[in-house]
């Protein structure tokens, strides 16, 4: 069942849930730290629109900066805002920034300590039409692997709205990842939102595997989850938005009771929140765990719906390693 | 800024030759780094910390202070023993470059060090950050001004024309860019390498104001930021043309001087041309 703590949108399994994308997420976010804190500022790439940095550019238009499609110059100006007292968002596709402008991000974000938010956009492989060229698939782990950075992705767009929020407030670098398509509302505003705590969303009667997500496809987890019960098998649907720091206690906790795991992420399995997770368990809890991702391939054009299928993340792929990992289970 | 007197003058000339004999002892007790640059470097160096800026050595997070932002982190012996000379820390630590547990790094690393405004190295990130601080500056409307210092080297990096043409767009004014022109780099000559001229007229193209200059006379060089200062509306760069290696006879315009130290003999021998320089700027300005 749902966790009735953390009040999840009633909606969840109703076939007419609300639908938002992410990054409208990001948008308002933007509005409230803004508004919370004047010296939020706002860099984008000749993408205003697409990444939801409008209502923002309007309402403190002295405080955004176009910066024409450079990545590398936003990302080392952001650098130079952030150490002057500034608390700079940038904004850009994630195929662009963090992708492009990476070593940018090490030297003059991380390494400087400059308090940059840098928001990824269209991430993942739902992109869709426009191809692999536009389909972050590496950011989590581009970002993951840099000290000081801290890397936090939304599962929807209530959660991407109060990551952007807290992301203003924490010090320090952090990377946001957002996804264009419209997807399934999972929280409400009074869920409980804290960077670094994954949370348990959905528990069986009698979990045997643990599922841990992030981002927009962890719906699918949990449409799995439901179909999986009805075969008998009870799993756990944990919502793991904070990639770095990772909440270890809770991931080793998970390990221990269940004793199968199964990671879930539209993102390559090389580096991302699997990695993460195998990461912890390998030293401190070893289990079986199965990897829902995109393996070691480039995608292509087509619908979100279709491209989750073909490249092994859907309902039926997460099933599968569910079972998979509980065959492995001793 | 204070007018430059001779009697001030002559104690900046002094003043860069310390610095110059700073710099060869600190790279032969590395046994690694970067002569030509640093040594290239020192006058205009010297000019900015000992002259031109306004700062606070012993309270280097002064908010109000200028910022001299050094985008050619290769060049780090000179801005660290300038900063040692103008009292950010002791100059004994000057013995620690590029060692173990150092907080002289290899390339200058924001928070090792005080003084030090941003990490840099890896080229052609300086002037946009320096472009982020003149942003900051005018929203919080502070008068402090941004400095930066490049390579001309770096100038092929495509960073630089996209913040070149972003610190045109946004007019900053309180943003004056310096180029040290020494027409060298790793693998020779930058004219071979990649040619960067027309170097003014690019800039000219792009909207900013060019002042070009000799790079070790320092009066020209307060004179340009003194107009840069009074122009508004455009940024400037001031095009500062140096001799690699400047007073070590044998390093001078060699670029095989780029990115190597000098060996115990060479030290020798390049601290007793700089002593004896540093007699004559002595007696030439009595």
């Amino acid at each position: 069942m749902i966790n009735p703590n953390l009040k999840l949108n009633p909606k969840l399994f109703d076939a007419d849930i609300e639908q938002k994308p992410t990054r409208d997420g990001y948008g308002e976010g933007l509005l409230i730290a803004g508004e919370e804190n004047p010296n939020v500022v706002v860099l984008c790439a000749d993408l205003i629109e697409s990444t939801r940095c409008e209502a923002f550019a309007k309402k403190f238009p002295e405080r955004f900066f176009e910066c024409g499609i450079a990545e590398q110059n936003m990302a080392t100006i952001a650098a130079g805002l952030g150490i002057s007292g500034k608390i700079p968002f940038i904004s850009s596709y994630a195929v662009f920034s963090p992708g492009r402008n990476w070593e940018q991000i090490r030297t003059t974000i991380a390494y400087n300590d400059s308090n940059v938010k840098i928001a990824g956009h269209h991430s993942g492989i739902s992109v869709g039409p426009d191809g692999a060229t536009h389909q972050a698939t590496e950011d989590i782990v581009l970002m993951r692997s840099m000290p000081n950075m801290k890397v936090i992705v939304p599962c929807d767009a209530i959660e991407a709205k109060k990551a952007t929020v807290a992301a203003a407030k924490i010090w320090g670098p952090v990377y946001l990842r957002f996804n264009r398509e419209k997807t399934p509302v999972l929280t409400t505003e009074e869920t409980s939102f804290i960077p670094g705590k994954a949370e348990i969303f959905y528990q069986s009667r009698k979990p045997q595997v643990a599922i841990i997500g992030c981002g927009p496809i962890l719906f699918n987890a949990l449409l799995a989850a439901q179909e999986l019960e009805k075969e008998k098998i009870g799993v756990v649907v944990v919502n793991c938005h904070t990639i770095k720091p990772l909440d270890e206690k809770t991931i080793v906790e998970l390990a221990k009771k269940y004793r199968a795991i199964v990671t879930v992420e539209e993102h390559q399995v090389y580096g991302g929140l699997g990695s993460a997770v195998s990461e912890v368990l390998a030293q401190k809890q070893p289990v079986p765990i199965e990897f829902v991702g995109i393996k070691n391939v480039f995608g292509e054009s087509g619908s979100p719906a279709q491209l989750l299928e073909k490249y092994g993340i859907g309902i039926s792929h997460i099933k599968m390693a569910v079972k998979k990992a509980l065959k492995r289970k001793r | 800024m204070e007018p430059l007197h001779e009697e001030k003058l002559k104690k900046l000339e002094e003043k860069a030759n310390e610095i110059r004999q700073a710099i060869i002892r600190m790279l032969v007790e590395a046994g690694s780094g970067h002569s030509a640059g640093s040594l290239g470097m020192a006058d205009i160096l010297a000019a900015f910390y000992f002259h031109i800026l306004n700062h606070r050595p012993s309270e280097p997070h002064w908010p109000e202070r200028d910022r001299l932002v050094l985008s050619n982190g290769h060049i780090c012996p000179a801005l660290y023993a300038v900063l040692a000379f103008a009292g950010y820390f002791p100059l004994e630590e000057l013995g620690t470059l590029r060692k173990i547990n150092s907080r002289l790094q290899g390339h200058p690393h924001r928070g090792s060090l005080p003084g030090i405004e941003t990490t840099s190295g890896p080229l052609g990130c300086g002037l946009s950050q320096a472009i982020g601080m003149a942003l900051a500056a005018r929203l919080d409307r502070k008068k402090y001004r941004i400095y930066c210092l490049m390579s001309d080297g770096e100038q092929q990096e495509g960073n630089i024309w996209e913040a070149v043409m972003f610190a045109a767009k946004y007019r900053l004014s309180n943003l004056t860019a310096v180029i040290d022109r020494n027409n060298i780099q790793i693998d020779g000559f930058t004219e071979n390498v990649m040619p960067l001229e027309p170097l003014r007229e690019k800039y000219e193209a792009f909207n900013w104001q060019v002042i070009e200059i000799d790079g070790h006379n320092m009066r020209e060089l307060v004179d340009a930021v003194n107009e840069a200062v009074a122009i508004f509306e455009k940024p400037t760069v001031i095009i500062a043309h140096t001799i690699p290696g400047k007073g070590v006879d044998f390093m001078e315009n060699k670029f095989e001087w780029h990115g190597k130290p000098p060996n115990k003999e060479e030290a020798k021998k390049a601290l007793e041309e700089l002593r004896t320089l540093g007699r004559r700027i002595k007696s030439e300005h009595q």
